[in-house]
């Protein structure tokens, strides 16, 4: 048996396995497949200040090994997310990561306000991937500064409110150093982040001869980009070693979740797998227990960044197991 | 609504039918919840294939007593690389399934004026899951008449299947290559006109007014609305809508929607869906942002 409780920060979770953001919904579908409390956290789709129609369709075109995505942030707002959607959570016993997302910095701050002291919130992961209307619609994640912006009034407002709920930054790969919007995140506060936000990709549709998403470019997900999220939460882990990493990008099997460990996660979603296998999230997690124990892990912690170890120091961590 | 089932079920047997490729698989935990207008998700490629996404099938018949005790039936059109690896399957392989999703038709209450009698229009393989909603309406005693349409003879479905639930089938197809040459809508006005004079045993006019239902392409379900509003009727249309995950977390299937509060929305085609009443569809708004949906406004900034 492998221990797999883990650890965000000062956060603890029964098990390392979470959804993604707007890849379950508020829970309610998946809770009809398997219980969403059994799940290390449900992570909502973000939710805004005011009600949002999201994007004319199309919405999705599948591409090799993924899927490209305009959805345009569809949600009810937050006052009917807090009253029905949060409600439901809490009933059913879920621990619930809430999704924030908005177009000003006064927006995450409002929203964080109406969430904070919420019982029913155990993080709050701050999409950042949002652009950013009073800098002409440049995405904040692309820039450590406006980054930097959101995160320190998200703590602000929690800090006020004497709330010490985690947060955590979600990150896009779309940035040439993925560390410099990881640093700027730490220095503000943040308590973790989240890699990797979905990358920005466009279809053609050669039949039309025009894009084929109504939003025309649109969010890359899927196995597809595996290798470049794995590549992230190396990158940030042997950056910033202390600071907790929620890894996601293409999951779909318990050893592509131990990719994600051994790079430096403490925890991953499994997002848009989902949406092809309902059941796979318990089915990563249990993947993944059998995938650590097969390599002599006692927990997940101690494989928790394990490939940045030196090739001696691998070594005798496998002798000690084998004595063991 | 009945709680959907992932299953991994055994082909039981395949059939080319025309153009087209029907399946029965032993799944009996979505056998036990169907009803006509249930869709099925198909997981489709093999366990390491790179096309992540299912692809739904609306279910023509599930099968939970006789002989093939716990089976589901749906028809494939082989129109990419995820269906064409669909319709290679043989008799004995496992599919991996999710069913039976989304909203089931209707069936009308009986009326004072007794049971209503139903019009049912089929595109393609549209037809498939008329077939046992025809059969469910005959069982209430509703006088079922059916009109199949599709490009061509060999992009039909059902006509056999339809002749021998119910005494009236009218086919029409594009080419003429099989019954009137022409489309559904151009049989449909006579149809409802000659339904609504009959009642179930032959009597004269005066009974209940007829329901339209509909299965096929978007553009025939709201040409199939117009005729039924025309005529003051309500019809109920099942959409053919991309979906990625079926289960209702993904809202890419969305449809501009008018509420019970007259005020309109995106729904999502899966779990909304895919039966929708066709006077709330907002047809000519399919694939627009119209500026008075609930949350439009918030999309500007």
């Amino acid at each position: 048996m492998t221990d797999m409780t883990a650890r965000l920060g000062h956060l603890t979770l029964p098990n390392p396995v979470l959804t993604a953001s707007g890849c379950a919904g508020y829970g309610r579908e998946l809770h009809q497949f398997f219980d969403v409390a059994d799940l290390g956290a449900v992570v909502t789709k973000s939710i805004q200040l005011r009600p949002r129609s999201g994007r004319a369709t199309p919405r999705m075109a599948e591409t090799p090994s993924g899927m490209l995505n305009s959805i345009g942030l569809q949600g009810p707002g937050i006052d009917s997310f807090i009253e029905h959607d949060l409600s439901w959570l809490q009933s059913v016993g879920a621990r619930t990561a809430v999704s924030i997302a908005g177009g000003r910095v006064e927006e995450y701050a409002e929203l964080a306000r109406k969430l904070a002291n919420h019982p029913a919130v155990s993080m709050l992961e701050v999409n950042i991937s949002c652009p950013n209307v009073e800098s002409r619609g440049q995405v904040f994640a692309c820039d450590p500064t406006a980054s930097s912006h959101v995160i320190t009034a998200v703590r602000g407002v929690l800090d006020e409110a004497g709330d010490r709920t985690p947060i955590l930054a979600k990150l896009s790969p779309d940035v040439t150093d993925i560390t410099e919007i990881a640093r700027a995140c730490a220095d503000a506060g943040t308590n973790g982040l989240s890699l990797i936000n979905t990358l920005l990709g466009l279809v053609i549709d050669t039949d039309s001869m025009a894009p084929a998403l109504g939003g025309v470019t649109g969010g890359l997900s899927g196995p597809a980009i595996r290798p470049v999220a794995v590549r992230c939460v190396w990158q940030v882990h042997r950056a910033l070693p202390t600071m907790p990493i929620l890894g996601m990008g293409g999951i779909r099997s318990g050893l592509d979740a131990l990719q994600f460990v051994l790079a430096g996660a403490s925890a991953i979603s499994v997002g848009t797998a989902v949406f092809g296998d309902p059941d796979a999230p318990m089915r990563v997690l249990g993947e993944l227990e059998d995938e650590l124990g097969a390599r002599g892990f006692s927990s997940l912690a101690d494989a928790v960044g394990f490939a940045h170890l030196s090739e001696d120091a691998r070594a005798r961590r496998r002798k000690k197991v084998v004595n063991a | 609504m009945s709680k959907p089932c992932h299953e991994m079920g055994e082909i039981f047997a395949v059939r080319r039918v025309g153009a087209y490729t029907e399946f029965t698989v032993i799944a009996p935990g979505i056998a036990t919840g169907f009803r006509p207008g249930h869709f099925v998700a198909v997981a489709v490629g093999g366990p390491d294939t790179g096309m992540i996404l299912r692809r739904s099938f609306a279910l023509y018949g599930a099968n939970t007593t006789e002989g093939y005790a716990g089976t589901v039936q749906f028809v494939v059109a082989a129109q990419g690389p995820g269906t064409r690896w669909l319709v290679q399957r043989t008799v004995g392989e496992k599919l991996d399934l999710v069913g039976p999703l989304g909203n089931p038709f209707s069936l009308p209450a009986v009326s004072d004026s007794g049971p209503v009698p139903a019009v049912l229009v089929g595109g393609g393989y549209g037809a498939a899951p008329l077939l046992p909603l025809a059969d469910a309406l005959q069982k209430q005693g509703s006088h079922v008449e059916i009109i199949l349409g599709a490009a061509s003879a060999d992009r039909l479905f059902g006509e056999l299947a339809a002749k021998r639930l119910v005494g009236q089938v009218t086919v029409t197809t594009d080419d003429g290559s099989a019954g009137q040459q022409g489309w559904v809508t151009d049989a449909l006005a006579a149809t409802i006109e000659r339904v609504g004079a009959t009642a179930p045993d032959g009597a004269r006019a005066g009974g209940a007014r007829p329901i339209v239902y509909a299965c096929g392409p978007m553009g025939m379900l709201r040409a199939v609305g117009d005729i039924a509003r025309a005529h003051g009727i309500r019809a109920q249309v099942s959409v053919e809508e991309a979906m990625a995950c079926g289960i209702g977390v993904c809202m890419t299937c969305v449809l501009p929607v008018v509420g019970d509060d007259g005020k309109s929305r995106f729904l999502r085609s899966c779990v909304d869906g895919p039966t929708f009443d066709a006077e709330r569809v907002r047809w000519a708004d399919v694939g627009a942002l119209p500026a008075d949906l609930v949350g439009a406004d918030a999309m500007g900034h």
